[in-house]
């Protein structure tokens, strides 16, 4: 009967047959996320998330829609305009809108409230495609972010609002449904599984989470573009067969102030590089 | 002919020599692609991209299309020191062009 041969054999015997074994046994020995995490410091310097932070900061200072003011006034939980360690503290419970927000529902509120923009309008395309420019909110972000960089994630949980919408992003978290009877926790709830070669962080552990939520919004190198927080639950939802998740509802503001909580603690890293 | 998007320029002082980091916002469109309307898109790339330091040239380069798009372009010289100037430009096939500056750090 013939035996399959096992990785150690194939090197060993390519070694014998004079190939150049010793990069094959390297690459063997290293783990994916290893290899992954090496890619990513390669590209660190030139990570193309800049060349998108400095559209978003143009973006910010532009004057727009029917009330032709910037959004320079916004308040994102520090105070009108102060965008350094907003992102770090997001979602919060905002007393005007009488509503928990994550950081792109806030920005669609003040480009409707401060700007008079229609929120349909702002909303309609918030992600871009595969190859195309990023969108407003996508450079928005990106730039908004960029100004909590390093800081330690810190999102509130003293309104009541704020410790209800942390409750229903866990129950969320965990309730099953969809034609795969899947839940965010059938991936996000083990040790060190994964999806094709992407390592799945067990959000339910602090570590984990804290690096997930450190590392969001995040370029995606394969789709050329940053994408947001809104983004990674929309395109979660998407992989569960669940039904699409629309930008800025309660379910998507929820599950982040979950993960946000969870996370407390962590160094926001984004806009980070993402394979 | 327009101007191009920012660029993001670093310069650094290690050891002897002085490190410059650029990345450049420029879609580099090979022209052998097609749009999704099945129309090969035209050609939109950066030909001539020169780098100075206090207005002497110290890089010089003729690019086409096998460069990537946002392309990061990293290299070192000699003879600069702390407070220099270090200009960075490009010129594209459509005659569109950048120029950003930075302070070696």
């Amino acid at each position: 009967m013939r035996q399959k041969m096992t990785w150690r054999q194939i090197t060993a015997s390519l070694a014998v047959a004079g190939f150049a074994a010793s990069p094959i046994i390297a690459l063997a020995q290293k783990t994916t996320e290893q290899g992954i995490q090496e890619y990513r410091d390669m590209l660190a310097d030139g990570n193309p998330a800049e060349l998108v932070e400095l559209e978003g900061e143009e973006l910010w200072k532009k004057p727009q829609g029917p009330k032709k003011v910037s959004l320079e006034k916004c308040d994102l939980g520090q105070g009108p305009g102060v965008l350094k360690g907003a992102f770090a503290t997001l979602p919060r419970y905002f007393e005007d809108a009488k509503l928990v927000m994550d950081m792109e529902t806030r920005l669609a509120y003040c480009m409707v409230t401060l700007q008079g923009r229609d929120r349909a309008e702002v909303t309609k395309k918030v992600y871009s495609g595969t190859a195309q420019p990023a969108t407003e909110m996508e450079a928005l972000s990106a730039y908004i972010v960029a100004q909590s960089k390093g800081m330690k994630a810190n999102v509130p949980q003293s309104h009541p609002e704020e410790l209800a919408s942390r409750a229903r992003g866990e129950k969320l978290f965990f309730y099953r449904g969809g034609p795969y009877d899947f839940s965010c926790a059938s991936c996000h709830s083990i040790d060190d599984q994964r999806i094709r070669l992407q390592g799945l962080p067990n959000l339910t552990k602090s570590a984990p989470a804290q690096a997930a939520f450190g590392a969001w919004p995040a370029y995606r190198v394969s789709q050329g573009a940053v994408r947001t927080m809104q983004w990674r639950m929309y395109d979660c939802f998407r992989q569960q067969r669940f039904p699409e998740l629309n930008f800025g509802s309660q379910v998507s503001v929820d599950l982040i102030t979950y993960l946000g909580v969870q996370a407390k603690g962590g160094t926001m890293q984004a806009t980070s590089l993402k394979r | 002919m327009a101007i191009g998007k920012p660029m993001k320029i670093r310069a650094q002082l290690k050891g002897d020599e002085v490190e410059v980091k650029a990345l450049m916002s420029h879609e580099m469109e090979t022209g052998q692609r097609k749009g999704s309307d099945g129309n090969l898109v035209p050609a939109w790339f950066i030909q001539e991209v020169t780098a100075t330091n206090n207005g002497k040239t110290v890089l010089q380069a003729n690019w086409s299309q096998s460069v990537s798009k946002n392309p990061f372009l990293s290299f070192s010289f000699k003879g600069g020191k702390a407070g220099d100037k270090v200009v960075v430009s490009w010129k594209d096939n459509k005659g569109d062009t950048r120029m950003d500056e930075v302070t070696v750090a």
